[in-house]
């Protein structure tokens, strides 16, 4: 189960960066990118999870999990970034 | 087919493991923003081929379209608009070693308790095959989204809708009703023209077809919604078409009616059937292809105006007077 692994511990320094990218740098769409990295690592983990091997039929539960996540993920950037630009806008008037 | 025979997949697995993890580490190391966006859009990709690479062709085409493609049109209509904000220098010495210290203890906790799991880990794969000929679907995760998990789903479009709603909300009072405009970007290029009138007619079949192809193969409504959407925001880019107002009728009836249906069947599923969310046994297949078609559809609708913003967005964009005139008229 290399590829198990590997793709698990990828996903693992995934969300680690991400914590970090998310922690050091200021800008909202950096720290946006960097949420999406941590989450980016948790699917990858829960991939890494469901594979069970080449030519084996990988668990589908965590695979519809996932995608409900990406979807999740998405809405909650795109109501982020009008949060942003509206904060934006109101220190702009001040 | 030829008889080709294709190199072994294990041969991609370090490749593709370490070029994910240096774009990432590219990605949060960069103090440029905007390159950090159109980065993080190929990040997105490169996500989804190393899917591809673990069998889950249903996660890997939703990453490369909505992770990838719609997430990147968000983050760079964003980038535009928001201006070219600069990065403070990284905090000083004392607050990155603490901050690294933080990363490394959830490193380890997160690495102990990922090893920690049993091997092989658990898994629904028997119980989903025993049940799933009920669903007369053939692709298992299909299967769990509209049957065996139909609350999260359900659930999940439901927090589509409201996004939009939430989204709308944010708009500036005085354009309610108006068209969103998040996506005017100056004039658009003529390579952009072209490709609007070129893209979204294969856009819309490979669309539909993969709402229709979710059934027994990788697919589904929010991977056909999202192509759909995608197709609607290159149009608005290329300024051959404009969003639909916000007020217009026809377009929120757009992003409630998958839901809404959703949750109708679900209901009435406690009284002919067993069990809220429960499908009567002789009208399962076509109960969910109903659900399905109305889930596209509303996902499509509503990714799209999520990508096209509110009504008028605060900031630079708007040529009229902003703000404090209308500072006076709001309540």
């Amino acid at each position: 189960m290399t590829a198990q692994f590997l793709y698990g511990g990828a996903g693992l320094i995934l969300f680690v960066l991400g914590l970090w990218s998310f922690l050091v740098h200021a800008p909202l769409l950096r720290k946006l990118i960097a949420l999406n990295i941590m989450g980016g690592g948790v699917f990858h983990v829960l991939i890494a999870v469901a594979y069970r091997g080449d030519g084996v039929t990988p668990d589908p539960v965590p695979h519809a999990l996932v995608l409900t996540g990406i979807v999740v993920a998405v809405s909650a950037t795109a109501l982020a970034l009008v949060l942003g630009a509206r904060l934006q806008d109101e220190q702009r008037q001040g | 087919m030829p008889d080709v025979s294709l190199p072994d997949p294990h041969w991609a697995d370090l490749p593709l493991g370490f070029a994910l993890l240096v774009l990432a580490l590219w990605l949060t190391w960069t103090q440029r923003d905007r390159a950090a966006v159109i980065g993080f859009t190929g990040y997105g990709l490169l996500v989804a081929i190393a899917w591809v690479r673990l069998g889950s062709m249903d996660v890997a085409l939703t990453e490369a379209a909505l992770g990838g493609g719609l997430m990147g049109l968000l983050l760079l209509t964003a980038a535009a608009r928001l201006g070219e904000e600069t990065d403070q220098p990284a905090p000083g010495l004392p607050a990155r070693l603490s901050i690294a210290l933080l990363c490394l203890g959830v490193t380890l906790v997160l690495a102990a308790v990922v090893l920690g799991l049993p091997s092989p880990a658990p898994n629904l794969v028997a119980p989903v095959a025993s049940h799933q000929a009920v669903t007369e679907l053939g692709n298992p995760v299909a299967a769990v989204l509209i049957a065996f998990r139909a609350v999260d789903t359900m659930l999940e479009s439901v927090v589509l809708a409201l996004a939009v709603i939430v989204l709308w909300s944010f708009g500036a009072d005085r354009a309610w009703g108006a068209r969103p405009r998040a996506l005017h970007l100056g004039p658009p290029s003529p390579a952009l023209v072209f490709l609007g009138r070129l893209l979204p007619p294969a856009g819309l079949i490979v669309g539909v077809h993969l709402f229709w192809t979710g059934a027994d193969h990788p697919g589904g409504p929010f991977q056909g919604g999202a192509v759909l959407a995608a197709m609607a925001a290159l149009l608005w880019l290329a300024r051959l078409g404009e969003p639909p107002r916000v007020s217009d009728g026809l377009t929120r009836l757009g992003i409630v009616v998958g839901p809404l249906l959703f949750l109708l069947i679900g209901l009435a599923g406690a009284v002919i059937a067993d069990a809220f969310l429960d499908y009567p046994e002789a009208l399962t297949k076509p109960l969910i292809l109903l659900i399905e078609a109305a889930k596209t559809l509303s996902v499509a609708v509503a990714l799209a105006l999520l990508v096209a913003g509110p009504p008028e967005l605060p900031g630079p964009m708007p040529p009229r007077q902003s703000g404090r005139a209308a500072k006076g008229v709001t309540p």
